[in-house]
Formats: structure tokens, sequence, C-alpha cells
């Protein structure tokens, strides 16, 4: 992996290469900007992909690296939604308060469900976090009162951004954003990953029975780090209200979160690019498919589904992974 | 000599099967215990009792002084009680020094630090690599654990447990899997441990057993059948009877 013989270099030497920029991280990130100048008039799509990466990222930090799946993460991404959306309403509508207020709240809900998920793996687990986000979809549907329920939130206001840049209806300021909120919330997934606390969920993800045997208390770290995804997948959801100015019953649905899901095993879990990679496949596709049939689209996501896990196992970025690692091996 | 480790009337049972009962033990620091018994004897499950991964219907087990019965796993590791386990129980696809570096943080307290990188750490990281040469796994450390030989990952068992600064180190059948040739050299790898830290073995093959043990100690059907040094071990009529003769392992 690393240029030089890290043994001769020292153990120090060896971690630190590993946490390095590589270059074609920094390649991307510019790249994300090439839609401003190559496609202007996708904006909008763009935008609403930078949102789905971030919410995919949120949902990596539990299931690419500490090992809890979820088939009901739209729930802390909804309450993020419709905090920022309320927010708006009745309070005030600047967006990065907005965006504070969301995330925060997303934790609250994050944390406090974080104390059952934590005591159950595998079936268990998927039924649980299932269980909890239909509760909430219907919570939400039935306080029609509060959340407009099927008719979805009306009102909503968003103020300029930085009290400058309006939200336009070719989605300019709304890509710019949600891609500088992707950016920001990935340095800090990024730095997460790298810090002892992400070595820490590796151990967990890879045996769990052996972490209490090295002294480390595995329940607090997977209480920690579900409240943290959960905060990220509100803020995502309040960049959805932000840039759409309204709020769907549809961000706390079951599909959402399946989608989410199904993203992050497309682009490759436990590689923090994967749920990004995801997005970009899973939403063009869902562009380019629903524009030559608008019903039956889902049957090529199904199709693309079942190639990549037939015959990529650990995602896009798993098989590209490999295959540079082997065309590394041939001509070193 | 006050005990560093010891347990009072420990009992557990699965169903109807008495897997330990009347336990009483009790450790002075430095010695090397060798824990026998004929398969079934209910020697690993001590060492679960003894480590927390089981919890007792009854009895108490002691940490010097303190009474560490109702705590966690996690805690008791805190206090100095370290295990290694009978079947490999690594983390796969981390590199041997990432799964030592991750035992020191846990023990210092910056495992939950999720805002510093963890080159930062270079005191956890210089600790983690010394405690692997300390093994001879320095050459391999930076290779996934996955990808180690078997008898290099039995090391790296002992190196976990060692990460976690133990007073008293519980190895289950620490060399179970490997060729008879390099059993010894683990058991060498054992022996150098620092002399304080008191050291508790099972290990089927009486010729290391011999060789290694300070102390015995013989387990039959969940009991504690006697306690000595080597030589009352190898007099003793009833081990021989009950253990030894009756059955032989290999």
């Amino acid at each position: 992996m690393t240029a030089a013989d890290p043994a001769v270099a020292g153990p120090h030497r060896y971690l630190e290469a590993q946490v390095r920029w590589r270059r074609i991280e920094i390649a991307f990130w510019i790249a994300a900007l090439l839609p401003f100048v190559v496609t202007p008039a996708y904006l909008q799509l763009a935008s609403q992909i930078a949102i789905t990466a971030l919410f995919a990222l949120s949902l990596d930090l539990i299931l690419g690296y500490a090992g809890i799946v979820s088939l009901g993460h739209a729930a802390y991404f909804g309450v993020g939604a419709y905090a920022a959306g309320l927010l708006s309403k009745h309070v005030w509508g600047e967006p990065l308060s907005g965006l504070a207020v969301a995330g925060l709240l997303a934790g609250l809900a994050g944390y406090a469900t974080s104390h059952i998920i934590v005591r159950f793996r595998h079936l268990a687990l998927i039924m649980l976090t299932l269980g909890l986000g239909l509760l909430l979809h219907e919570a939400a549907n039935s306080a029609h009162f509060l959340t407009g329920g099927a008719d979805g939130l009306q009102g909503v206001r968003i103020r300029p951004l930085l009290e400058t840049f309006r939200f336009d209806l070719y989605g300019r300021t709304a890509y710019a954003y949600s891609l500088a909120v992707l950016f920001l919330v990935f340095l800090v997934a990024r730095r997460l990953i790298h810090s002892p606390f992400g070595l820490a969920l590796r151990g967990i993800r890879e045996n769990a029975v052996r972490m209490p045997a090295i002294g480390s208390p595995s329940r607090a770290h997977l209480r920690k780090i579900y409240t943290i995804s959960a905060v990220m997948a509100g803020i995502a959801g309040a960049l959805l209200t932000h840039t759409t100015s309204t709020v769907s019953l549809e961000v706390l649905s079951f599909q959402r979160s399946a989608d989410v899901l199904v993203i992050l095993i497309l682009g490759g879990a436990g590689r923090l690019y994967g749920g990004i990679l995801g997005a970009i496949i899973y939403m063009v596709a869902r562009d380019q498919f629903s524009g030559i049939n608008p019903q039956y689209w889902y049957f090529w996501i199904g199709v693309l589904l079942i190639a990549v896990v037939m015959f990529l196992p650990n995602g896009i970025l798993g098989g590209l992974a490999k295959i540079t690692a082997r065309w590394r091996g041939r001509w070193p | 000599m006050s005990a560093v480790l010891s347990t009072r009337g420990l009992a557990k049972r699965f169903g109807s099967l008495v897997v330990a009962q009347d336990i009483a033990l009790a450790l002075p620091q430095g010695v090397r215990y060798a824990l026998i018994g004929p398969n079934g004897a209910g020697k690993t499950t001590l060492i679960n009792l003894i480590t927390g991964m089981l919890r007792p219907d009854a009895g108490r087990i002691l940490l010097g002084e303190d009474d560490i019965t109702s705590l966690r796993a996690d805690a008791r590791v805190k206090r100095g009680l370290a295990r290694t386990f009978q079947i490999n129980t690594l983390f796969p696809h981390l590199s041997a020094l990432e799964s030592v570096a991750l035992a020191v943080c846990e023990r210092q307290g910056c495992a939950g630090t999720w805002w510093t990188r963890l080159p930062g750490y270079r005191d956890a990281i210089e600790e983690a690599h010394g405690i692997l040469a300390s093994l001879r796994l320095a050459a391999d450390c930076y290779r996934l654990t996955s990808e180690l030989a078997y008898g290099r990952q039995r090391l790296l068992e002992i190196a976990l447990a060692l990460a976690t600064r133990p007073k008293v180190l519980l190895l289950d059948e620490p060399a179970a899997g490997v060729p008879k040739d390099e059993s010894a050299d683990l058991f060498e790898a054992i022996s150098g441990l620092a002399s304080e830290l008191t050291v508790l073995f099972i290990e089927h093959d009486m010729n290391i057993v011999f060789r290694f043990a300070s102390r015995i100690i013989v387990m039959v059907g969940g009991r504690i059948l006697v306690e000595g040094s080597p030589e009352e071990i190898a007099r003793n009529p009833e081990v021989r009877t009950v253990y030894l003769g009756a059955e032989r392992h290999g």
C-alpha cells in the first residue's frame, strides 16, 4: 500500500502513510465542482446527489465501520428534515442555524435510540431499526397538525444563504451549499475514521468478542458513533428541506432507508467514498432510466444491484481497489 | 503472601450440567500456574468466569483486595486481568500493529477520541511496536492479521493481552494447534514475561506443563481436584488414576 518500505520507515510513518490524502481524493473533490461548468442544467440533480451522498456517508459510519446494519436510518434524516422545515416555518428561516438545530435534534433522537440499538446484532438489529423507522413515519403521518401529514409540510420559507445567495431555480446556490456541507462533514468523518476511535470501531466490526477482552467498552463506542451518524443524517435531511423548500412524508419512508442501504452497498461500504460513488451512480441512473421509462425504472436498479453483489461483493469501490491492486502488482 | 487473584465458592451450571463447583483459588504474584484436566473439566469455563465472559451462579472473585464479581469484562481488564483465547480471537483485517495499538489506546483511555489522528499518539504506537518486538513480531507487524502464519497469530493473541498491562494473565491453551517443536518456543516467550506477572495457562502437553509451571492445578468435573508443585502432582495417586492414567491427550 505504501510506496516506501514501512519496515524501514518505522511504525509511526506506516500509520502516517495510511491517513495521508491521496491524489485521487483531491482530484475527486475538484471534479465535484465540474457540474457548475459542464452540466449547469443539472445542478438541482447534483445537489440531490450531494445530499444523498451525505446521508449514505452517515450510514457508512455505522454500517461500514461499526457493523450496525440499519433499515431505518431515514428516521434521523426525517427528524432533521422536519426540524429544519418547522423551524423555518415557525421561528426563523436562516439556513445555517437551521442546519445546526436539525443536526442537534437528530443527534438527540439518535442518542436516545442508541441505548436500545447497541444491545442487538444481526437480524434482531435489522428488525429493530426497521420498526423504529416505521414508528416514526406513522407518527409523522398522524401528527397532521404539525407535519402536514401525507400532504407534506407547507409554508417552509428559507432565507438566502449568508443573507446573500438566494436558492434559485437553477440550483446554483443549492449545489454549492450541499456540496460545501458534504465536504465539511466528510472532513469530520475522515478525521474520525483515522482516529483511535475509528480504529476501535473497526475493532468492533472485526471481532466484537475480543473487544471487551482488551478492555474496550464496546457499547459506549457504538452509542457514540450511532449518535454522530444520526447528527450527520439529520444535517442531510435539513439540506433537503433547505434546497427544496418543502418537507414531504417521504423523508421518513422505508423506501428512503432501503435506498440509502442499496446506495452504500452499490458503492462499497466501509470505504468512506463508497456512499458518495453509490449516490452518484444511483441518482444518475434513476434520472436516466426514469426518463426512458418512468414506471419501471427500479427494474434497472434491481439489475444493477444483483450484478454488483454477484460480481463485486465489496461494491464498485471494492472492485476498483482490487483491480488497481492487481494492476500495480503486475507493473510495479 | 497475599493473593493477586482469588476466587471463593465459585459455581456455575448450564441446566443440570455442573461446569464449576466450589472453586477456591488463591494465586500469589509472579507464580506460573498450569491448569490441567481432561476435556470438559471446566478449565475454559473457569477462565470465562474469572474474566467476566460468564456470570457465576454463586461465589466471589477478588483481584487483590477488590471484589470484581459484578464488574463487566472490560472493566476487569482495566483492573489488570487479561486473557487469551484457545481459538484465535483476533481482528483479521487490522494489521498486527493496529490491533495492539488499539489495545494500548483502550488502556490509556484515548480510544474514544475522534478528533485526533492515530499517528498523533506516538507513545501508544511506540509501545505497541515494542510489545510486538518483544514477542519477535516486529517484522510482521504491518501485515494484516489474517495474512500472518498461524503460530504468529498465537503470539499476537498474547501481545494483545500484554498491551492491557495485566497483573494476572490467563492463557487458554496458548499453543493450541501449534506444532510440537514450535510450542516450546511459544512457552519460552511466555516464561520470558515480566517476573512480577502472575500467569495461569491451560495446556495439555505434560512435558510443557512440567517444564514451565511452578504450580499446577488439576480440575476434574468442574471441581479442583488438587493443587500443588509439579513434584507433588506427579506423585499424587489420585491425579494418576483420574487424569494422567485414565486419559491421555495428544
